[in-house]
């Protein structure tokens, strides 16, 4: 009895221990799916930063942008997954009077510009229907790679607008609008084609947040510099430049960012205070309804950063220094028979007897076909119709 | 037969260090920088990158690229290239300030590109290629259509190997609004084997290249003779970069430079891939005095040629040469003046040209080029080249050549005129410049009204016409001995000179800007307008009836004019007023 008691309790030992350890197993694999849940799954990340304003005065909003790209560079997304349109040039504007700089702070602390810069969509090339096409993805078969915005369904997009907005618009270049229902149903296309993960969208424009008032796809959080019925403004001008340099709201951005490195475990809620009313004078907004995470658990670097993904490996991996018959792949050059030369600059003699390139021949058209039958009606009503026999 | 084949071995070996052409890749690099003082104390400075490759391009299956940047490799592939040349411009140069240009190119962005006879749709290879240029070099080249488009007749041979010169399968066009700037440096010192990381590229700072008042970025490949005897070809790719300082024309600085003064950096060394890094310094002495320009640190040799016709010497700096940082680690290039040079004597090129747009209104105007031929005993013949676009209607009745007082008929003219929104306006003429003369070539036009949906964001800036480009065969005071293009600089060698009597050169005037009648865009004042008019008529309506009434009125016999218009009428038999 003292056996089966003992053996009973070993054996409910065990149970007890197994059971313990299946529970540790189970809420650690819960816990894991719960932080996965909160974890973002993106792979790659893509910006796409927009300043539509033309004219010397806009200076601030290519300066807004610029700090922006800087930003998103220096945390580590590359050229090629970024595709910046700015539509006027301000660093090699005639009234800039230091030529290849944009600054975004006075006395010139800071130039944005920088030597290593990409525009991908540049002067009259932004327009409302190239920017949804950057969105969409339907471009024309020709357009280069460094214009495409190649996202996949496990791609984070930050989205950066600025330049002068109302109550459900953008103006683009002063010609043109893009409303907010738009912006949404681009957002909806993209969505529906798995162009995207998550995105965050930030604009700062005048009344900023009617412009995502009507966003109704999932995954989406937005930013904006202002309330509707606000206006947002602008930082401080340089007297030395001429113009107003940065937006009150991008600037403190820009200050933020500043202290971000691609390691920081910032998150989104520390974004949404960036600004507040005593220092923007307009009311920043944001909205995240749409979005599927907390706020609170979304790290700068998820949109603003880039995701590299490492593996380590303890195997040695050998590089063949010479690669056998590599000569011997070349094709052999064609030696021609005759010396080839340098066709010559300027042949006076064959220009001036060059025979007029035959154009294609078309059949004469109505009014030479009628001005002939005219002609020839007349002439045999005048002499009649016996010198027929002559013509023919 | 051991010692002979001793003596090859060692002679392979002596042989070995001096070239780095041989090797797998069968490519070599050569750069240069050209810093010549100007007439008017401004400084140009010309850097010149050549990578040549002596592989078939077309043709093979190329998959290893070394020198040679694979983006521009796999694009002549491609597209069946046979020559490309894609110039951005920021300036113009000014020929009577600063003297025959080396190499000019116009305003904005050119482009003209030869394709091999193997390419059956030219346009649309044309159209991708420009599409694809776009985005190595940001720059809007995807602008570049049929409204801009043209097919030269005469002008634009080609600069390389050609067996055949059919002008079907060239095309030429010109963006005279594409601003340049860092964006389109940097991609440009990205196909440089040595980036900007050493070489002469590490002058290339952005900040000083765009504060000048010209400066100028081209791309140019083409096929090569790959040696004397020319029976194969190799593929030259030549980047080349002028910029002109203006420090002391504008007043900011003094005439003596330095290469820190101009890039804020000096040379360090060499780019380890080149095998040739000279930097040269244009010493000629002006009027046949002594020299007038005295160079620090002292040159490792000094160089003797007659370029553009003139003999010029020059301080040649070898920088792979290692007695030239025995002294100091870096290199840093100064020129310093004599004594103050008198400013009278500026010599004036032989060939130059202006254009100007002249006329009032927004109706007609007229297109006015001058030529200028200042040789005194020679005459010669240049190619005007003007593309007009389709909005500015040329009237060729009204086109007149007039050289000194009388009429000046071309050998040849090419006119193809525009169709509205599909292609511009080409003409193309031969004409004669006699010795020591100025010709005026002035033809009329007509300004179209566009739709309101083609007027770009900005139409009160005015519309650009493309600069109009010179090409003709100069003769030259000295004659020029024939040299073999592998051991003279580069900058003599971009133009194939079939004698030596004289040199080709293509000059660009200036471009010009046209006002259009634009509609007024201000939407305050259209709302003005519409809000008034609908006011006036509501309101006025009402007004009218609420107060509107009616009199009874006597006719009067009417005052004196009355009376005497009712005596006219009634001599002329006309019922009286």
């Amino acid at each position: 009895m003292a056996a089966t008691e003992s053996g009973a309790s070993w054996v409910r030992a065990a149970a007890t221990l197994l059971l313990g350890c299946c529970g540790a197993a189970l809420t650690s694999s819960v816990q894991d799916q719960a932080e996965q849940f909160f974890r973002s799954g993106h792979t790659n990340n893509w910006a796409v930063l927009v300043c539509t304003s033309r004219f010397w005065f806009n200076y601030r909003h290519v300066a807004n942008t610029l700090s922006v790209y800087r930003s998103v560079k220096r945390l580590g997304i590359p050229d090629s997954h970024i595709v910046l349109m700015l539509a006027d040039d301000m660093a090699c504007n005639p009234r800039n009077p230091k030529p290849a700089t944009v600054f975004s702070h006075k006395n010139m602390e800071l130039n944005v510009y920088g030597d290593d810069v990409e525009v991908d969509y540049r002067s009259y090339e932004v327009t409302v229907e190239n920017f949804l096409r950057v969105l969409t993805g339907r471009i024309p078969p020709s357009t280069p790679r460094s214009k495409r915005l190649l996202s996949d369904d496990r791609s984070n997009i930050l989205i950066y607008m600025t330049g002068h907005g109302g109550n459900g618009f953008l103006k683009f270049q002063d010609s043109e609008e893009i409303t907010n229902v738009e912006l949404a149903d681009a957002f909806e296309q993209m969505w529906q084609k798995r162009r995207y993960n998550e995105l965050l969208f930030i604009i700062d424009t005048c009344q900023g947040a009617s412009m995502y008032e009507r966003f109704y796809s999932p995954n989406i959080m937005a930013l904006a510099s202002s309330q509707v019925g606000e206006d947002s403004l602008s930082h401080q001008p340089d007297l030395a430049i001429g113009v107003h340099l940065m937006d009150r709201y991008t600037f403190y951005v820009l200050e933020f960012l500043e202290e971000i490195h691609p390691a920081s475990q910032t998150n989104m809620n520390d974004l949404f205070q960036v600004c507040p009313k005593s220092l923007c004078v307009s009311t920043p907004g944001h909205r995240t309804d749409l979005f599927r995470r907390d706020p609170q658990s979304v790290l700068i670097t998820d949109f603003f950063g880039s995701v590299r993904k490492v593996e380590i490996t303890r195997e040695t991996i050998s590089l063949d220094r010479d690669i056998p018959g590599f000569e011997s792949k070349l094709p052999k050059d064609e030696l021609a028979t005759e010396p080839l030369k340098y066709a010559e600059q300027l042949p006076v003699a064959q220009i001036i007897h060059q025979k007029p390139k035959q154009k294609d021949w078309h059949p004469p058209g109505g009014f030479i076909l009628g001005l002939w039958a005219l002609i020839i009606i007349v002439f045999f009503k005048a002499y009649g119709i016996k010198h027929m026999k002559h013509v023919f | 037969g051991g010692m002979l084949a001793l003596a090859v071995l060692l002679l392979l070996l002596a042989a070995g260090p001096g070239r780095a052409a041989a090797g797998p890749g069968r490519d070599a690099l050569r750069e240069e920088l050209l810093l010549s003082p100007l007439p008017n104390g401004d400084v140009a400075a010309t850097f010149q990158f050549r990578t040549r490759w002596d592989a078939d391009l077309p043709r093979g299956a190329v998959s290893h690229y070394r020198l040679f940047p694979k983006a521009l490799g796999q694009l002549v592939a491609a597209l069946g290239v046979r020559e490309l040349h894609l110039t951005l411009t920021q300036g113009f140069w000014r020929t009577q300030a600063w003297g025959q240009p080396p190499l000019q190119a116009p305003s904005g962005a050119e482009l003209w590109v030869w394709f091999q006879p193997t390419v059956t749709d030219v346009d649309k290879a044309w159209k991708e290629l420009s599409n694809i240029l776009s985005g190595i070099f940001c720059a809007s080249l995807n602008f570049i259509d049929a409204t801009n488009t043209v097919t030269p007749t005469a002008s634009f041979k080609p600069l390389g190997l050609a067996n055949g010169t059919d002008h079907d399968l060239l095309r030429y066009a010109v963006l005279p609004r594409e601003v340049v700037c860092t964006e389109n440096l940097t991609p440009w010192k990205k196909l440089l084997p040595c980036g900007s990381k050493a070489g002469l590229a590490v002058l290339l700072k952005a900040e000083r290249l765009f504060h000048s008042s010209y400066h100028s970025q081209a791309v140019h490949i083409r096929p090569i003779c790959r040696d004397a005897s020319c029976l194969a070809v190799s593929w030259e790719l030549r980047q080349t970069l002028t910029v002109v300082f203006d420090t002391f024309s504008s007043g900011q600085g003094k005439k003596d430079w330095s290469l820190f003064k101009m890039f804020s950096r000096t040379l360090t060394d060499a780019c380890p891939l080149a095998s040739q890094s000279k930097v040269y310094v244009d010493i000629s002495p002006k009027n046949k005095e002594k020299e007038l320009l005295e160079v620090t640190p002292p040159p490792t040799s000094v160089y003797e040629a007659t370029v553009q016709g003139d003999k010029r010497t020059y301080a040649v700096y070898d920088l792979l040469s290692p007695s030239l940082f025995n002294t100091s680690r870096s290199l840093n290039v100064q020129f310093k003046w004599k004594r103050p040079e008198d400013s009278s004597e500026m010599p004036i090129p032989i060939l130059h040209a202006q254009r100007y747009v002249s006329g009032y209104g927004l109706q007609t105007g007229e297109i006015s080029t001058l030529i200028y031929n200042t040789h005194p005993y020679r005459a010669f013949p240049v190619i005007l080249l003007e593309t007009v676009p389709w909005y500015l209607r040329l009237y060729v009745h009204t086109l007149t050549i007039i050289t000194k007082g009388k009429e000046n008929k071309p050998s040849y003219i090419h006119y193809q005129p525009a169709q509205d929104r599909r292609r511009p306006h080409l003409l193309e003429m031969l004409i004669q410049l006699p010795a020591n003369s100025n010709t005026k070539i002035s033809i009329q036009f007509e300004r179209a009204l566009l739709k309101w949906t083609e007027y770009p964001p900005d139409p009160n800036h005015g519309f650009y016409v493309s600069s109009s480009v010179l090409s003709a065969l100069v003769p030259s005071i000295t004659a020029m001995k024939d040299v073999d293009v592998e051991e003279s600089p580069l900058f003599t060698s971009l133009f194939p000179s079939a004698d030596g009597s004289s040199y080709f050169v293509r000059l660009y005037t200036e471009p010009l800007l046209v006002n259009l009648p634009t509609p007024d865009f201000s939407m305050p004042y259209n709302v003005i307008c519409l809000t008034c008019t609908v006011v006036a008529v509501c309101y006025g309506s009402f007004y009218n009836l609420l107060t509107r009434t009616f009199h009874v009125e006597e006719p009067s016999r009417g005052g004196l004019a009355k009376r005497l218009a009712n005596i006219i009428r009634k001599f002329r038999g006309v019922p009286p007023l």
